[in-house]
């Protein structure tokens, strides 16, 4: 396991550290959301409610996504 | 086959507790994914939550109160009444011989109480200097994120009639 040459485990981190990058943003991007859509919600305008949760449905799905890219990395990586 | 973990001789607890110092880091990266992406789910719950919220909403009902006599205000002149509830401070504005509006009192800012400029024929919120049309309780200038709601009036014979609240 530990032996596992430097190359390989380095290119294993730096995906990980892409994807995590990546799953940032999608949250920063559903953060936003949210809060614009309850701001709207208050106001009384129910228009952008179904989008947006269709669109967080999207943006979770891609997170979920990201998540599993990086514990098949992981396990590829840390494993001969 | 699992989607998180491959089947493995090794024990669970040894991918989270390795020995080895280089797959320290990959651990801790993979717990903080995890975290993220709990996150992730969690703001989609939010959302769905919100939809829930707006599709069974129910409509609130609105008591009628009679507001003021016709012509007992000039025009350009105000009365201030509580509507719907004794709590909910609001303002009519007579605009013309057969025009009223009226609008909530609280600010859609930090709630202080809008007054009728005359002067400037506007709604003002003396706090942070929002300002709000008269016409339709638009947000003019300042930091008011939202239109005043509306209160909607209605002719009964010589009375005005509070009827519902519009954007509340």
């Amino acid at each position: 396991m530990a032996n596992l040459e430097p190359t390989k485990q380095r290119g294993g981190l730096v995906a990980i550290d892409g994807a995590m990058a990546l799953i940032v943003i999608l949250l920063i991007v559903q953060i936003w959301l949210l809060s614009a859509t309850l701001e709207a919600f208050l106001a009384g305008h129910s228009g952008p409610v179904v989008p947006a949760a269709i669109f967080s449905g999207l943006l979770f799905s891609a997170s979920l996504t990201l998540d599993i890219f990086v514990n098949r990395i992981d396990q590829s990586s840390r494993r001969p | 086959m699992s989607l998180f973990r491959s089947p493995n001789e090794e024990p669970l607890w040894k991918d989270e507790f390795s020995v080895f110092t280089s797959d320290e880091r990959y651990v801790t990266r993979r717990q903080f994914t995890k975290f993220l992406t709990l996150a992730s789910l969690g703001m989609f719950v939010g959302n769905l939550w919100i939809l829930l919220k707006s599709r069974f909403a129910k409509t609130p009902a609105f008591p009628s109160i009679e507001v003021a006599e016709l012509n007992e205000i000039p025009v350009r002149g105000v009365k201030l009444f509580n509507y719907p509830t004794p709590q909910d401070h609001c303002i009519m504005i007579r605009t013309s011989e057969e025009e009223y509006v009226a609008y909530s009192q609280k600010c859609t800012h930090l709630s202080c109480a809008v007054y009728y400029s005359a002067k400037n024929d506007r709604l003002e919120c003396p706090c942070h200097q929002g300002f709000f049309s008269v016409k339709d309780g638009s947000v003019l200038q300042g930091p008011p994120p939202r239109p005043l709601p509306q209160i909607t009036l209605e002719r009964e014979g010589t009375k005005l009639v509070a009827i519902a609240v519009k954007g509340t």
